[in-house]
Formats: C-alpha cells, structure tokens, sequence
C-alpha cells in the first residue's frame, strides 16, 4: 500500500461493487424504483472509490503501486496480491465509469428481474477491476473466469431473440481459450519454484520452446478475448443478442482484458516468442483492422456494424503492442481507453433508438436528424471519433499506432492507416443513412428527442472522448514509465546461454 | 494406549453402531404418525457421532491403531468421516419430502443410510484388508436395500438388481486380489504388508495380478470407466435421496481403501499401479464427458458426471507416484481428498435441487424439469448453478480449486513423464464438461417455466440448500482451509 493511502483502494474498488450486487440480490420484494437508485448508488460510489487511486497514482515510478499483499493459499502458494502501474492504471476507472454509464442505459428498457439485472452488472465491475488490478496469476485467473458468468446471464436473460445461442457461444469460445492459459499459469508456477507471482515469471528465464508453447497458449485465450480474426466470430453474436448494457459494458471493458493480457503476460513473460511470431501477430491484426474493416462496411444491423468496427480497432491495439516500440504500446492502450468510451457510446446510441423503434436496421432508419437533434448531435461526435478524427480520443490511439508502425517498416503502417479511410467509410456512411435524408417512415417521425438520463449519460461519454482528445498528456504521462519498462523487459532476451 | 484394544481408536463406530441399533429398535415402538421421531434420533445420531469423530483433529493428536493395528484413527480420517457424515445428514434433510411422498418415510430407511455410514467410516479407519472387505460389504448390502426401498417401483427394482449383481461381482474381485495379496506376503495388515514387500524378494507376478484385481474393485466403487456402467442407471433408478447418499459418501471410503492399500501398502508397485490408474483415469474422463452431454435425464447426467470426476481423482492419486516412490508428493494425496470432499458437497446440492423439486408422483429428474426454475426461485436456482460451475470447475466455486490442486499436482517438479499430456487431456475434456453443465443453467436461467407454481420447501431444506451453496461459494473464494486441512492429514498419515 502507498504509505500516503490510509484505505486500500484497490480492494474497495473490487469489492464494493460487488456487496452491492449482492445486496441487491438480497432485496426480495423491493420496488423497481428503489432497485433502480440503489444499483445507481452502488455504480456512482464504486466509480468515486477509484478516483484516489487515479489522483494518488505516482507516474514516475514503474513499479506497482497501491499494493495489497495478503497469503491466500499457503499451498500452492498463491497471494490475494493486488497493485496498479501505468499500464491498468486508467482500466480500473474507465470500468467503473463504464458501469455507471450501463446503469443509467437499462434505467427503462428493462423491466423484469430487476434485481437481478442491475446486481450482474455490479458484480461483473468489480470482477473486472480485479482482472486489471492482480498481481498473483492464480487471482487474475479467478477473476478472468468468473466475469464470464454474470456476462453469460445478462446475454441469455435480457437478450434479444438468438440469446440462448449467443450466451452459449460467448461462454464456450472464452472457456476454451482460457482453460489453456491455465494450464499454462500450472507451469509457469511449477518452473518459477512455486511462485505465482506475475513479477516472479516475467524474470524468469526460459528456453525458447516452453516459450513458444507458453505464448501460444496465452495467445488461446487472449486472442479469443480480444477478439483477433479469426476467432472473433463469437463477438458479433454477442453484441447483436446482448441487452444495450451489456453490449456497452462488453465492448467497452471486456474485450480489453484480452488485450491487457497481452502485455501482462505474453510480452514480458515470453519475449522471445513474441519477437519470434510477431510477424504472424503482425498480419493477424492487419487481417482484423483491413478485412473485418470491409466486413463493418456491408453490416445492415448497426449493432453488427459497431460490433465488427470493434474488431477492427482491436486489431490496430494488438499491432501496437506487437511493434515493440514506446510510440505503439502507448498508443494501443490510449487506443484501449478510447475505445472503451466510443464504443460503449455507439453502442449506447443504438440502443437509445432501439428503445424507441425497436429494430436495429439501418434501413428502418432515415433523418433522425429531424425529429432527434441533440441525439444526432451526440451521435455526430462519437461516429467521428470512431473514425479518428483529430481532437477525439480516436485519434490519439490511431495516430500513435500508426506513428509507430512506419516506423517499424513503411509498409505496415500504410496498411494499418487504411483504417481511417475504412473507420470513416462505415462510421460516417452509417451515420449518413440513419441520421439524414428526409424522415423515412412513421416510426421515425414519432421519435422522441433524449430525455435526461440519456442526456446524462451520453454527456458524461462526450466529455471523456473530447477531454482525450485535446488533451492526452496525463493519461500518456502515467503510462511512461511502466512502457518504458515493459519494452526493457520485452527487448532482453530471456534465453538461457547455450540452450536451444 | 494398547494397540490390541484401544477403545478410543473405534469410539465413533461404537457409538454409531449402537445408535444405528437404537434407531431401528426406537422405530418399531413408534408409530407412523410419530416418524419424525426417527429422523430426529437419526439426525441426532449424526450430530453426536460427527462431536465425536472431531478428536483426531486437535493439532498434535497421535495417530491411535486400535483392535492389533486393524483400525486406524487419525486427521485424515477424521476429514473424511465427517465429510461422509455431513453428506449423509444432507442426505436424509433433502430427501425428507420425497421420502414422505413415497411411502419411504420408515425406519428402514434411517437405519439403512447408517448402516451403510458406519460401513462407509471402517472403511475409512480400516488398516487390514479384512476390515476393509467387511466395511465395503456393510456399505454394500445397506445400499442395496436402500435402493430397493421402493419395492412397487420397477425402476428402482431393476436399479437394485444391477446393482447388487454388478457390485457382488466387484466384492468379488476385490477379495479375489486380496487374496492373492495374502499368498504371496502371508498378511492381512496394510503396514505389514508393505514392509514385507520392501524387506524381502518379492513375488512380483502375484502381486501384480492381486494388485490388477484390487485396481478393478476400487474402480468399480469408484464408479471409474470401464467399470462405470452401473452408475447412471443406479443414479437413474435409485430413489433420489438414495441416489444422493451413493453418489457422495461412498466415494471418500473408496478413496480411503485406494490410499491404503495402493499408497500405503503397495508403494513398492507405484509404477504398475500408475500405470493401472492412467488407463481409468483417461476412459473415465473422456467416456463420463463425452456421455454425459447426450443425456436428457438429470439424474442419468450426473451418473455420468461422476465418472468423469473420479477420473480426475484418480489423476491426482496417480501424480503422487514419481520413479516408484509414492512418499515424497503428499501434495498430489492431499489434492486428491480436496478433490474427492468438494466433490461430494456439490454432488449431494444438485440431488438437493432435484428433491426439492420433486412432488408427489412427479420425480423431476429431467433436465427439461429445470425450465425457468429461476423464475420461481432465483435462489434455489442460483444455488444449483453453484453446483452446476462448481462440477464444471470453474471459479469463483470450489470445484476450480479442486481441479487446479489436481492439475498442478500433474505438473509438478519430478512428475513422471507424460503426465504433463494428461493434464492438458484433461483440461479439454472438462470443456466438454463444461457444456453440459452450463446446459443445465441455460435451461434454468434462459427458458420459461411450464410450472410457475410456487416451491414448497421447508425450513430445514431451504437452510441446508442455502448452507450447501454457500459453503461451495466461500470454499471457492477462501479455500485455504480446506485445502490446508487435507494437505496436513495426508501429510501426517504418510508419516511426515
């Protein structure tokens, strides 16, 4: 723990959300309206809780910060350890953020199990903010499995008509891929001499084919996580089946623990083998950001849409990180964050029409404008920030990557920069149909403008896209030095002399 | 303390033994309209025995043999006694109604399960084969009568023919092996046994085909592929409380007579054994897993399931052997008994959810029976999908740990070669697992209910429900007592 933080954040952070769920489920017989402002409560105080550790984080150290260290299992021995540094320092409040904002997006849409739908959502924050915040392998495998089954539950029960399926998928996918990382965490806590301290297995030196075999099942689970082309084919699914929320919460947090993974575990812990297959990681991102980027184009479905632009900006992150370069990593979790706001605020949008019309096609859409300006408004911002524009959070991840890519070899970086042309073609071509032209059906033309929550909710999403976007210093700043770090890490080969 | 007689060492058999007794004397003095009195007694039975097996567990409490060194009482049977005690009271809580219901609201039946308890605690304490033959045989036969309990019931019948036929015919193999045991060393007791193995020229051929035998009758009570095929239908057929009682406390005696006599008194044939133990392990995993997704019916499923979740025990009893010594990894026995006590605590919560679902003339054994139960009770639907993760092996529930303790015993520094493949088959097989059992909170969670009419449950039930749920939540999230707990047992059996 900081000697300057009398409280432990961190655990607050995990664990506050968490009581609240479960208080939550505890209120049998509640009215919807007490549900409702109790679940907002919890939201609100568990994003407050994070803020001390955003104002009392140190950007000049690398090492973690904020830690807490107790014995967990004295055998196999693993620690309920949890610390921040500059890498998942802005994950824990962007997850509570985000939950505060999926809270305030089912306020109407939802109308049965109440309890039950505000209480997942509150668990699966705090388990999230876990995955970001562990320290021991073992606790960031807990918390990696268990979100799976609030998101499995909030798919296949407030979901749209395929749920079952899209629930079943969305879970057996992510199992898949996870249950190799964890046979890969047995034996990196046997080679480390009984340590399932991620600190521990990023120094420790190993040959080259466990390494290969290591990043290979880390890149199972991440990948899948992420989701990399070509196992990315859970995630349309998911987010077209999924209520508003929880589309919300998915695209904006969930994805990120894939990614974050990567530069927690297969980076620093195999670097060789991550030198070794780069290229490949090279050309899978190209593959999601270029070809699933002509996929976003054709979508009809606007969730479908957004859900594959996802796809596409997570790739650019994983070129980022695979370019080894302080310009890249930096950006690819500046990519990360921002991705987190705009994504969750399409989605959010989408869903504020879908409250109204009820169909998610952009066909059934036409001047929105006419009868929704200030939504139209809003929409305007996030669609360009998902294209990158400059002065959006978009563009601060984007550019760096790129940045970062000509840097590393001319013609990578002309490929990824593709994705602007593409980002605006879908975005904007998208925003085109559905928000102008003339008023294109009855439905339309009885569309009521935002109401408050909306409004609400869609400016807190503004503000943090535009604050990213003019002015990024301090949230690159506290990334500095953890990168900085991490790439000494990644460019010191951890072969032993003499071995294969 | 005189090891030829030693009271103390047998107290809680004893005592079971005479309330057993008294049970079913009381029962016949009071009428049916006073049965409660029975589950009473019988629960306070439960209660006394469970007081007094906790002595061995005091820290620095000697390990006492008693009646010649055939009984032995220390930590680790203590773990497992009360682990077999607590899944028999569960046993008889949740099966009250449906027992009510069916006519099995007799004294037979309180008897019966303790019996079959005090056949399942030698078991555990047994240090001679002999004992242990005699306590598998009272297990045995109290079983076969509880499963028969439903005369007029042609399922049940049919299940308990199955059963006897098959079990009399694993009895038999067991003894067979013990037997040659007995020709080829010319002793019963287990530590004897060893020694004169490890002191003299052994007679490798009969003790290799003894120990074939003994592995056969071990898997069969196990319920370990290819000796599985009584298990779903028994699961099936049996009277769900009885099936409850089967599927769970057997399995901590098998266990016991699987680490006497393999770990304690065949060390010296670890690696023929292994070799036995791997075969089983793998059909069972693969053969439980694969089957177990084609079932409709709830009960036949978690039949199924349990051959896939022995076969995982008995991974971990076979990590323990490295270049023959079986001594030096207590780790892999102590993930064993984690596994094999977690095991049996989720078990007996799924026939829990189905007793309590269960009315007259409806069994609600079928999976499709689940449909929307958490509509009418997201808690008793939260519970079972407890259970449901737990089986599946997936956190925040207990069963993560049991199959990680399991997996990193594989693992681990000086395991014999190939047992790293094991861990990586098992691993995807309990992917297969996982899709089942996630059917099971799909059918629960995702689908309307065709009976929206309110759960009857009493008191009793919805405390042992609710403790059971938890119990595998908190164990899930803290686990280091447990785990903590049966390392120290094994390690002080072993002698360390």
């Amino acid at each position: 723990m900081n000697p300057d933080s009398a409280l432990p954040w961190l655990s607050l952070s995990i664990w506050l959300p968490i009581a609240f769920g479960v208080l939550l489920l505890a209120l049998r017989g509640a009215g919807a309206s007490a549900i409702r402002a109790l679940a907002l409560l919890g939201a609100v105080l568990a994003a407050l809780v994070t803020l001390p550790i955003v104002s009392g984080f140190d950007p000049g150290a690398a090492g973690l910060q904020f830690v807490e260290r107790f014995s967990w299992i004295v055998r196999p021995n693993a620690h309920y350890h949890l610390g921040v540094d500059g890498i998942s320092l802005w994950f824990v409040p962007l997850t509570a953020f985000t939950t505060v904002i999926a809270v305030l997006a089912g306020w109407k849409s939802i109308g049965e199990r109440l309890a039950q739908y505000y209480a997942s959502f509150l668990i699966l924050s705090g388990l999230m903010v876990g995955v970001f915040c562990a320290a021991d392998g073992l606790l960031f495998y807990v918390f990696f499995e268990a979100t799976l089954i609030p998101m499995y539950l909030i798919i296949g029960v407030w979901g749209g008509p395929r749920r079952v399926y899209a629930a079943v998928k969305f879970f057996l996918y992510t199992l898949a891929g996870s249950l190799l990382m964890l046979v890969a965490l047995v034996y990196l806590y046997q080679a480390a001499g009984g340590s399932f301290e991620i600190a521990d297995w990023q120094r420790l030196a190993l040959p080259m084919a466990p390494q290969i075999l290591l990043f290979l099942a880390f890149l199972a689970a991440f990948a899948v996580k992420v989701p990399m082309w070509p196992v990315h084919t859970w995630l349309p699914d998911a987010h077209v089946e999924a209520p508003t929320a929880g589309s919300v919460v998915l695209a904006a947090i969930m994805l990120k623990l894939g990614a974050y993974g990567f530069v927690r575990f297969s980076l620093p812990i195999a670097p060789d083998a991550a030198h070794e297959l780069s290229g490949l990681m090279i050309f899978l991102s190209l593959v999601a950001v270029v070809y699933v980027g002509f996929v976003a184009l054709v979508q009809t479905d606007m969730k479908k849409l957004v859900a594959y632009s996802s796809i596409a900006h997570m790739g650019f992150v994983t070129l980022g990180f695979f370019i080894f370069s302080p310009i890249g990593v930096e950006g690819a979790l500046a990519q990360m964050i921002s991705h987190g706001f705009v994504s969750g605020a399409m989605f959010l949008c989408i869903g504020v029409m879908y409250d109204r019309t009820h169909t998610r096609n952009i066909a059934d859409y036409g001047g929105v404008v006419n009868t929704m300006p200030r939504f139209a408004a809003f929409m305007m911002l996030f669609a360009m920030a998902n294209c990158g524009l400059p002065a959006t959070s978009g563009f601060v991840g984007e550019f760096l990557v790129i940045l970062g890519a000509v840097q590393f070899d001319f013609f990578i970086g002309l490929i990824a920069a593709t994705t602007m042309v593409l980002g605006a073609a879908y975005s904007l071509w998208m925003y085109k149909r559905v928000i102008f032209g003339a008023v294109a059906n009855p439905a339309v033309a009885a569309l009521q403008d935002l109401d408050a929550r909306e409004f609400l909710a869609l400016s807190l999403l503004a503000a943090a896209v535009l604050w990213m976007g003019i002015h990024p210093a301090p949230l690159t700043d506290a990334m500095h030095g953890s990168v900085a770090a991490l790439l000494s890490q990644v460019a010191h080969s951890k072969l032993i002399p003499g071995s294969p | 303390m005189d090891p030829t007689f030693n009271l103390s060492a047998i107290l809680p058999e004893a005592l079971l033994l005479g309330l057993a007794c008294a049970v079913l004397l009381a029962d016949l003095f009071v009428g049916a309209r006073v049965r409660n009195f029975s589950y009473g007694f019988a629960m306070a039975a439960l209660a006394l025995v469970a007081a007094v097996t906790c002595g061995p567990l005091t820290v620095g409490a000697p390990v006492e043999y008693g009646f010649g060194y055939m009984f032995v009482s220390d930590a680790m049977t203590a773990v497992l006694k009360l682990a077999a005690i607590v899944a028999c009271a569960l046993g008889l809580v949740y099966g009250q109604a449906y027992a009510r219901d069916r006519d099995m609201w007799r004294g037979e039946f309180f008897a019966l399960a303790l019996f079959a308890l005090l056949g399942i605690m030698t078991m555990i304490s047994a240090n001679n084969l002999l004992v242990i033959y005699l306590g598998l045989e009272l297990q045995a036969l109290s079983f076969y009568g509880l499963v028969a309990l439903r005369r007029d019931d042609m399922r049940a019948s049919e299940a308990a023919m199955k059963y006897f036929v098959l079990g009399a015919l694993a009895s038999g193999f067991l003894l067979y092996g013990m037997s040659m045991l007995y020709g080829a060393t010319g002793t019963l007791d287990i530590n004897a046994l060893a020694h004169h193995i490890n002191g003299g020229p052994p007679e490798r051929w009969e003790l290799v085909t003894g120990t074939i035998f003994i592995v056969a009758g071990i898997g069969f009570k196990l319920g370990a592929a290819p000796f599985h095929m009584w298990v779903p239908d028994v699961y099936q057929g049996a009277p769900t409380p009885v099936a409850l009682l089967l599927a769970s406390a057997p399995k901590m005696a098998a266990f016991a007579i699987a680490f006497r006599i393999l770990v304690e008194g065949l060390p010296q044939l670890a690696v023929d054994w292994q070799r036995m133990l791997a075969v089983l392990a793998v059909a069972s995993i693969a053969i439980g897993n694969v089957t177990a997704v084609a079932q409709t019916n709830l009960k036949r499923m978690l039949g199924f399931s349990t051959v896939g979740q022995m076969g995982f025990l008995l991974l971990a009893l076979l990590a323990g052997v490295v270049g023959g010594n079986t001594a030096i990894t207590a780790g892999a026995y102590g993930a064993a008994m984690f596994y094999v006590v977690t095991y049996s605590l989720s078990t007996a919560g799924c026939f829990g959810i189905i007793l309590l679902l269960a009315r007259e003339g409806f069994e609600a054994d079928q999976i499709a029976d689940l449909r929307g139960l958490a509509r009418r009770s997201p808690w008793y639907a939260g519970v079972m999908t407890l259970m449901m993760l737990s089986l599946a092996g997936l956190p925040p529930t207990v069963g993560f740990f049991a199959k990680f303790v399991v997996l990193q015993a594989l693992v681990s520094d000086g395991a014999s070669a190939g047992m790293f493949e094991l861990a990586v088959l098992a691993v995807l097989f309990s992917l297969v697992g996982a899709f089942y059992y996630l059917r099971v909170v799909k059918v629960m969670w995702f689908e309307d209910a065709v009976d929206s009419r309110p759960l009857a449950v009493s008191g009793e039930m919805r405390l042992a429900l609710g403790a059971n749920g938890l119990a595998v939540l908190l164990l899930g999230i803290v686990p280091q007592g447990l785990i903590g707990l049966c390392n120290g047992a094994v390690l002080r059996a072993l002698g360390g």
